[in-house]
This record gives C-alpha cells, sequence and structure tokens, in this order.
C-alpha cells in the first residue's frame, strides 16, 4: 500500500474505530473491571480488588440449592429458547407461505411483516398491557359476555405473549430469505425419486432452510434473554429476567460490582452460544460443499 | 524526448501475498503497435494490463510510458485509457455524460468536451445514442460506448481487457475488425489482453504469450504459429503432434532426433544437449500424406505409417497414423478435390513435412 | 394457482389449509393489539377499555402537554444528531472496510457486530458506569460543583446511540457497496479521476440508497430506543419512549393511546420511506441485471 493509501485508510477507519473504542469497548472493560471492585454505598465502586460479587452469584443461599440470580438466569435462558421455538412454529409455516405466493403478492406479505418490525417496541408491548390489564380489553369483554374475569398481567403468560410478539418478525425475515432461495425443483426431484411429502420435508426442505432456522433463531434468542421492556411492564417485575436483574443492581440496588459480575457472567453464555453457533455454520457450509 | 518505446516493463514481478501473477517480465511495445497479451486465466496477462493502467502496482521492477517511469503513479495520473471487460459504463450517467467524464477530469471547457464527444460517437457509429442510459443499450452497443469513452480522450496509449470476451460469436468477429480498423485510423499504441488465440492472431501487429506469470515468446503472429519458442506455446497456439524423441545431434539450429527408432531432421531455437529427451513438435496441416509411388520432395523427410482413424470434418480430413508402435501423428488434409478423401483406415501411407516446421522443444 | 406447488392430494389440501390457517392467526397476532390501540386513543373514556364513544381530547391534551413536546423535541434532537454522525461514521467504515484490506481486519470487523447482537441492557449498563465514571472524573479534576457539574443528558444520550447506529450503518453501506462493481471505481481513476472524485461522482450517487437505507434505519432506532437512553440520560434528557414508559409505568390512560398512535404513524412513515428506497435500490440493481445479460 501507498503512503497515501495508508492516509485514507487512516482517515476512513479511524474516527468509527475511535467512537466504538471510546463508547463501547471500554464501557464493557470497565463493566469487566468492576467486576472484580467493592460496592460503594450511593451507587459507584470503591477501587479495592474484591471478588465477592462471583461468590454472591454462584454460592447457595438459606439452604437452597440454586439462589435466586440462578433462577433468574435459568428462567431467561429457558423463556428465550421458548420463545424462539413457539416463533419458529408460527414463523416457519407463515415464511413458507409467503415464499409460495407469486411475486408481487409476495413483497405486499413482507411488508407487513416488516412494519412491526420498524414500529416501536415499547408501544407494541403497551398495546399487549392494554388487553391483558386486569381492567383490560380482555377481562372487559370477558365481563360483558357473561365470563369471569382472569388474571393474566404480570404472569409469565403475559411476559411470553409479549416475548413472542416483539420477536415474531426477527424470526419470519431470515426463515423467508432461505425458504425464497430454495430451488423448488429439488422438491420435484425428490418426489420423482420417490420421496413422500414428509420425506420431502424433513430431507432436502429442512436441511436447506437450516441456515435460516439457525439465523433466525440467534435473532431471537439473544435480544429475549436481555428484554427488559416485556417482562418490566407485562410481568409487572414479578416475573423477572435478568434484564430487570441488570437494571435493579445498577438502580434501586446500587450493587454496580454484583450487577458487573452477573453482565459479565452473561456475556461469557451469550458468547458461547454465539461461537457454538458460528462453528455448527461452517461445518454446515463446509458439509454443503 | 522520442522512447524507443510506447509502453516498457522493466523485470516486473508482482506478488499477491504468496502468489506470484507476474514474475520477472520484460517487454517493450512500440509507438502505434497492436499488441496482444495471450494466455490461459490466470496468466497473469490481466495483471500486467492493470499495472500499465496503475491498478496494481508492481511488487518490483518499473513501468514505463513514453520513457517516463510511472511505476509508483496512480490511475489518474497515467495517460492510458482501459476498456474494461464487462465495460464498467457508469449505470447512473447517459451516455455522453460517460464519454465526456474523462474530459471532464481533464478540465476542457464544455463546448470542446461536446464536440468531441459527438466526433466519437459518431466514430463509434452510435451518433444517436447520447441521451440514452447505458442500461438500454445492448452489448455491441455498449462495447462501442466504453471503447468511445476511452479514445476521446487520446491517450497515449489504450488499454482493452478481453473486451469482446461478452459478445456472441458473430458480433465479435465483426467487432474484430473495426477495432483494427479504428486503431489504424487512430494510430494509437493498443495493448489487448486476450485468451482467445485466433482472436490474438487476426489483430496483432505483436503478440506476448504468458503462462504462469512468466512472459514465455514475444513475436509476430506468423513467428509465433511457425517458430513456438516453447512446449507451452506450441500447444496453447494452434494443434500440434508432440513425438518424444532423443536429440542425435545438433548444429547450427539444425538438429537430428530419434523417434522410436526413426532418424528425423528439425529446427530448433533451444539449446540442446545431444542424447538428451525432448519432443518433436510439427502441427497437422504442415503434414502431407502420399500414396505409394508419390514422387520425393527433396525438401521433405518421409516415413511410412498405417492410417488408424479418420474423421471429415467438411474443409478438411483428420487422419491419425501410426509411424510406429505408440508413435502416432495427427495430419488434417484439406478436401480439396475427390482424390483428397482417397485415404482409407488400415491403408498404408506415407507422411513426409518440410523440415523447417519440424520443431524441437525441450520445454 | 401457482407453478410452483407440486399437484395436489388430500395431504396438500390440508397442508395448504394450514399454512393460510397459521398466516391470517400470524397477521392478527401481529395486528391485532396495534388497531385495538389506536382505536381506543379515540374512545371518550377516562377508564379505557369499554367503548363509549369518538373523541379526539386525548389528541388535544398531548398536544398541550409541555412534557410530552418536550420529550418529543429532545426524540427528535437525539435522532437527528445521532443519525447524521452514525451516517457519516459508518459510512466511511464500510467504504475502509470494502475497499481496503488491513491487519487484524477480520477482528475488526467481528466487533463491528458486537453492538448489534449484545442485548440493550448490557450496554447500556456499561454505560452508565463509563460515562458515570467519567464526568465524575472530569467533575473532579475541573473542580465543578453543584449546577456547573457535567451530568448525564442529551449528550450523552446521542454518544451512546451513535455507539450502536456506526454498525448498523456500517452494515447495511457495506451490502450496496459490496454490490458495486468495482470496476466502476477504476474506470474512473482511469478517466483521470482522483480518490476523492471517484468517490463523489461514482461511488456515492451509486450506494447513496444504501446511505439512505442506513440512515432511515439509524433513525429509527434511535427514536424507537428506550433501554439505552434510560441508563444514559439525565435531568432534562427525556426522549418520548422515557416519557411513555413512565407513564405507563404510573397506570394505563387513554392518553398514552394517543401518544403512541402519533409515535405509530411516525413508524409507519419511516417503514414506507425505507421501502421506497429500496424500491429504488432494486430498480437500479435491476438494471444491472439486465446489463449482464
Amino acid at each position: 500500500m501507498t503512503q497515501r493509501r495508508k492516509a485514507l485508510l487512516a482517515f476512513l477507519l479511524g474516527p468509527g474505530a475511535g467512537w466504538l473504542l471510546l463508547f463501547f469497548l471500554l464501557p464493557g472493560a470497565l463493566v469487566i473491571v468492576y467486576s472484580i471492585l467493592t460496592r460503594k454505598d450511593g451507587g459507584g465502586v470503591e477501587w479495592i480488588v474484591d471478588f465477592s460479587s462471583y461468590v454472591k452469584l454462584f454460592s447457595p443461599t438459606d439452604g437452597a440449592v440454586i439462589n435466586d440470580f440462578m433462577v433468574i438466569f435459568a428462567r431467561s435462558l429457558w423463556w428465550a429458547a421458548l420463545t424462539s421455538f413457539v416463533c419458529l412454529l408460527i414463523g416457519y409455516p407463515l415464511a413458507y407461505f409467503i415464499a409460495l405466493q407469486p411475486a408481487h403478492v409476495r413483497s405486499t406479505y413482507l411488508f407487513l411483516v416488516l412494519i412491526p418490525f420498524w414500529t416501536n417496541f415499547l408501544v407494541r408491548t403497551y398495546a399487549w398491557k392494554f388487553i391483558l390489564n386486569n381492567n383490560g380489553l380482555l377481562n372487559t369483554l370477558l365481563q360483558d359476555w357473561g365470563f369471569e374475569r382472569i388474571a393474566i398481567i404480570n404472569t409469565p403468560t403475559a411476559v411470553l405473549i409479549g416475548l413472542v410478539y416483539g420477536s415474531l418478525p426477527f424470526m419470519v425475515l431470515p426463515l423467508y430469505a432461505s425458504i425464497e432461495k430454495l430451488d423448488f425443483d429439488l422438491v420435484e426431484a425428490a418426489q420423482d425419486l420417490g420421496a413422500n411429502y414428509l420425506s420431502v420435508f424433513r430431507r432436502i426442505i429442512l436441511p436447506l432452510t437450516a441456515p435460516g432456522i439457525g439465523a433466525g433463531i440467534v435473532l431471537v434468542f439473544i435480544p429475549v434473554t436481555g428484554q427488559y421492556i416485556v417482562p418490566t411492564i407485562l410481568g409487572g417485575g414479578k416475573v423477572a429476567m435478568l434484564g430487570n436483574l441488570l437494571a435493579q443492581q445498577f438502580g434501586p440496588a446500587l450493587n454496580w460490582p454484583f450487577g458487573s459480575a452477573i453482565s459479565v457472567i452473561f456475556m461469557v453464555l451469550l458468547m458461547a452460544a454465539v461461537v457454538f453457533y458460528l462453528r455448527s455454520e461452517n461445518r454446515d457450509g463446509e458439509a454443503g460443499l | 524526448m522520442a522512447a524507443t518505446f510506447d509502453v516498457e516493463l522493466r523485470t516486473v514481478t508482482k506478488h499477491f501475498g504468496s502468489f506470484t501473477a507476474v514474475k520477472d517480465v520484460s517487454l517493450g511495445i512500440r509507438q502505434g503497435e497492436f499488441f496482444s497479451l495471450l494466455g490461459p486465466s490466470g496468466c497473469g496477462k490481466t495483471t500486467n494490463l492493470r499495472m500499465i493502467a496503475g491498478f496494481e502496482l508492481p511488487t518490483s521492477g518499473s513501468i514505463l510510458l513514453g520513457g517516463k517511469d510511472v511505476s509508483q503513479l496512480p490511475p489518474f495520473k497515467r495517460n492510458v485509457n482501459t476498456v474494461f471487460q464487462n465495460y464498467a459504463l457508469f449505470p447512473h450517467l447517459s451516455v455522453s455524460d460517460n464519454v465526456a467524464f474523462g474530459l471532464e477530469m481533464k478540465g476542457i471547457d464544455k463546448a470542446e468536451i461536446a464536440k468531441r464527444v459527438k466526433e466519437t460517437l459518431e466514430m463509434v457509429r452510435l451518433p444517436d445514442s447520447g441521451k440514452k442510459k447505458p442500461n438500454q443499450l445492448s452489448g455491441g452497443q455498449r462495447q462501442r460506448i466504453a471503447l468511445a469513452r476511452a479514445i476521446v480522450n487520446r491517450p497515449q496509449v489504450l488499454l482493452l481487457d478481453e473486451p469482446l470476451g461478452a459478445l456472441d460469436l458473430k458480433l465479435r468477429k465483426a467487432m474484430q475488425l473495426e477495432l483494427k480498423e479504428l486503431q489504424r485510423q487512430l494510430a494509437i499504441t493498443f495493448v489487448f489482453v486476450t485468451h482467445d488465440q485466433e482472436e490474438a492472431l487476426v489483430m496483432s501487429d505483436r503478440i506476448g504469450v504468458m503462462d504462469h506469470g512468466v512472459l514465455r515468446q514475444v513475436g509476430t503472429p506468423a513467428a509465433i504459429y511457425d517458430r513456438p519458442a516453447d512446449r507451452f506455446v506450441a500447444d496453447f497456439i494452434g494443434d500440434t503432434n508432440f513425438l518424444p524423441c532423443r536429440v542425435v545431434d545438433h548444429r547450427n539450429g539444425t538438429a537430428h532426433v530419434q523417434v522410436a527408432g526413426l532418424t528425423m531432421s528439425a529446427s530448433s531455437d533451444q539449446t540442446l544437449t545431444d542424447n538428451s529427451s525432448a519432443y518433436l513438435a510439427i502441427r497437422p496441416e504442415k503434414v502431407q500424406l502420399y500414396g505409394p509411388d508419390t514422387p520425393h520432395n527433396p525438401n521433405e523427410e518421409r516415413f511410412a505409417g498405417v492410417i488408424v482413424e479418420t474423421v471429415f470434418m467438411g474443409t478438411d480430413t483428420r487422419y491419425v497414423v501410426e509411424l510406429a508402435e505408440d508413435i502416432q501423428i495427427v495430419v488434417r488434409q484439406q478436401n480439396r478435390n475427390i482424390a483428397s478423401t482417397r485415404f482409407a483406415l488400415g491403408q498404408t501411407v506415407d507422411v513426409g513435412w518440410e523440415t523447417v516446421f519440424a520443431r524441437v522443444l525441450v520445454s | 394457482m401457482n407453478e410452483r406447488q407440486p399437484a395436489g392430494s388430500d395431504f396438500l389440501r390440508w397442508g395448504k389449509r394450514l399454512l393460510w390457517a397459521n398466516m391470517i392467526f400470524s397477521f392478527l397476532f401481529l395486528y391485532l393489539p396495534i388497531v385495538i390501540l389506536v382505536a381506543f386513543s379515540f374512545n371518550d373514556s377516562k377508564l379505557g377499555a369499554r367503548w363509549v364513544g369518538f373523541t379526539t381530547q386525548w389528541y388535544v391534551s398531548m398536544a398541550q402537554s409541555e412534557a410530552i413536546l418536550t420529550a418529543m423535541e429532545n426524540s427528535l434532537i437525539v435522532a437527528l444528531a445521532s443519525t447524521i454522525i452514525a451516517t457519516i461514521l459508518g459510512t466511511m467504515t464500510a467504504m475502509a472496510m470494502e475497499r481496503f484490506r488491513f491487519p487484524f481486519q477480520r477482528t475488526y470487523d467481528g466487533i463491528l457486530y458486537l453492538p448489534v447482537i449484545i442485548p440493550d441492557i448490557v450496554m447500556a449498563i456499561s454505560l452508565l458506569a463509563f460515562f458515570s465514571l467519567l464526568l465524575g472524573g472530569v467533575n473532579n479534576l475541573l473542580g465543578l460543583e453543584g449546577n456547573a457539574a457535567l451530568r448525564p443528558g442529551l449528550v450523552t444520550v446521542i454518544i451512546a446511540h451513535v455507539a450502536f447506529n456506526i454498525s448498523f450503518v456500517a452494515i447495511v453501506v457495506r451490502t450496496s457497496l459490496g454490490e458495486l462493481d468495482p470496476g466502476l471505481e477504476e474506470a474512473a481513476q482511469d478517466l483521470g479521476a482522483n480518490e476523492w472524485t471517484t468517490f463523489r461522482r461514482v461511488t456515492l450517487p451509486l450506494i447513496m440508497p444504501g446511505i439512505l437505507g442506513g440512515a432511515l434505519l439509524a433513525f429509527t432506532l434511535s427514536l424507537d430506543d428506550f433501554v439505552i437512553t434510560f441508563f444514559t440520560t439525565g435531568p432534562g434528557g427525556t426522549t418520548l419512549p422515557i416519557e411513555v414508559f413512565g407513564r405507563i409505568r404510573r397506570a394505563i390512560s387513554p392518553e398514552i393511546n394517543a401518544i403512541s398512535t402519533a409515535m405509530l404513524l411516525v413508524s409507519m412513515i419511516l417503514v414506507i420511506v425505507s421501502q421506497l428506497v429500496q424500491r429504488r435500490t432494486a430498480a437500479l440493481s435491476s438494471n444491472s441485471v439486465q446489463e449482464t445479460q
């Protein structure tokens, strides 16, 4: 590279890289450092090395085998998995349906999936609160029609509805992208070779759309684990997820080192999941060749 | 300063990481010459062109344009223009604006630009296409506009990177002649990259044959065809019989070789060693077939053989003649008259050729 | 109806019915809550969930609320500022990534994707910790106290939004740069244009749809962001989602429905604009498809 090209590269790369270094990587590193410091009353940290946050995170409390924090970890991961599964269950047939439509209709359906994707998440979650609230639309209607009211707000069901609702477009879009690329001649070739509909789906369609399924699961799973808005608004803080736990430690509980430790463990888990996903993607890619 | 060469490469080498794309190439191209760089894909011909244009900088060696070293200059400071393989016409600009682009960059005034654009569009015979967008043109028309966009700048050298590659056969043949005629009119040096040997033979004043980054031979089309410098050139251009042989003796470019017990005479430009193994190369159409009792031509050597295969190909017939066990030679005979097709499978014939067309090639 | 479907049978007919049913269910699921929300923003009842009659009074009271107007203004300031900065930096980053080779490029590529995949709450608390340390340090150093002390506010929010938006813009712009034939840039240089002229006359006009798309995405993300704003803002830095969140936690009121409807409307406008931009991109690329034929 000539001197001139090098200068140009530095000019193009410098500002963006500088911004990310200062306002993304450095804060991230700071959280790692904070996780081994001492709590300061009223928020912040004392600069004294102390691993007690990690001890607290992993030690059993009150005779229980796992403590409340681990329960929240487990719940977040479990709900993220459940949300991914339900989104896949609804999203795959939806994406398949859209991919089967004639081209001009397809773009309309896609547009309809895209609108919620671009619409304010907070507002969409609030819409569910309006429906599910104790005095909300659902209960009002039930009452008017002579049924019992149901207490659904602030329950896991309400939170899961909100999570699936917010995540569905993230599942449908990558699924559609991979189903749309599918060469339907392959389906006919498989049928020609004697495969029935189920075998065609299991042996041809499913493997070929696996990258879309993988991408969709990643796009749903990771954001859901860190959800804050849905469990706060539809769970009322009664069924907390990791997002609530973090917010609580940095907010009312004012235990920054402990919050940082939670964040670090959370990140380690997510990174492990992403690395696992990328590895299996690569393996699939090689197998595909 | 009157330079000997319009374009000169001096011991140019180009590495991409650990891959050597061009290896120690030295080459001079004369003013007004139609020069082709010919070779299979990946042989380094395009890299050579891109180094002349300035898109790649040589790892070592230097590039001179009109006697001036431009090795380190960016493309926009070199007085050369390129016709790209896929034309690279700017899709957001009209045809006129495409053609005017280079002149605008030179800061030429608007009236002059308009005049020259009009002239050039007439020259490529698309005078009414100025307002169109490139995607409204056919492949052949785009090719002409790409040419116009380059020549309107009157570059010292015009570089053409497989410009006819995307056209269908018929259009390509027509464009070959048109391009050649245009070059004669403009008297600009053309450096033309192609993998199509026929195209190179038809159009060029001289050809440089490349393989694996090495410049194998430079010469006129006839010289390269009739006196290939090595086995690669002989093989890449046209068809050639390669008969494995042993060098018996050699003197002043003439050698005697032994092919499966038969002694043959041949010419060679390579350094030969007596008793070493080599190949005798002879083109199928240089070989003549004789029935029994045909008078002997004193310039020729003749050998007896049996026809083991005949294929009728329209203008000519292709025979395979077995001279000895495992030694077969392909012969092409023009079907000039009824008698030309008289040779039959299994027939015993004589094959003969003028010794100047037989070449001994070590490598 | 569709040539791509294999010939029918009972199995297929039922499969098709199920696909239709699932599609209808999915869109009801996605749109019913939004429709209800919008409808009830016109409901003439303070208590919400039973339809009484049509009114626009909630919109009137929204337009008269000082807090909401300030929050709207703040949201616009943050979205505009962060979009402009992120679009410029993101486009420059995309150019560097797509047109240069440099050491640790793959690592940097990975880092660029981090702000996209990392849960926003994690980024939010790390920025909270960082800004608190930074502002505390600066205040100490300069001896700033009381009202003179630096506090988190709109500026810290803008900085944070740029930090995640650079990545989104860079990814979108890289896609359109990747689809651009590098031969066009070479052709411009071949015709005498230097790097800057090449960028201005050839690259920029051709990737403009990508840049606009990236900017629209950044604008939407910034406008919609609640979590990161919540943890990086301070007094006087209340954006619309923060204001709405506060009201939702306090109580359900038809006023929130009205604000929400207004926010939905803005989202709809943005998505329509982005679709128009994409259609222009598609038109350009369909031309280039023709070109290769």
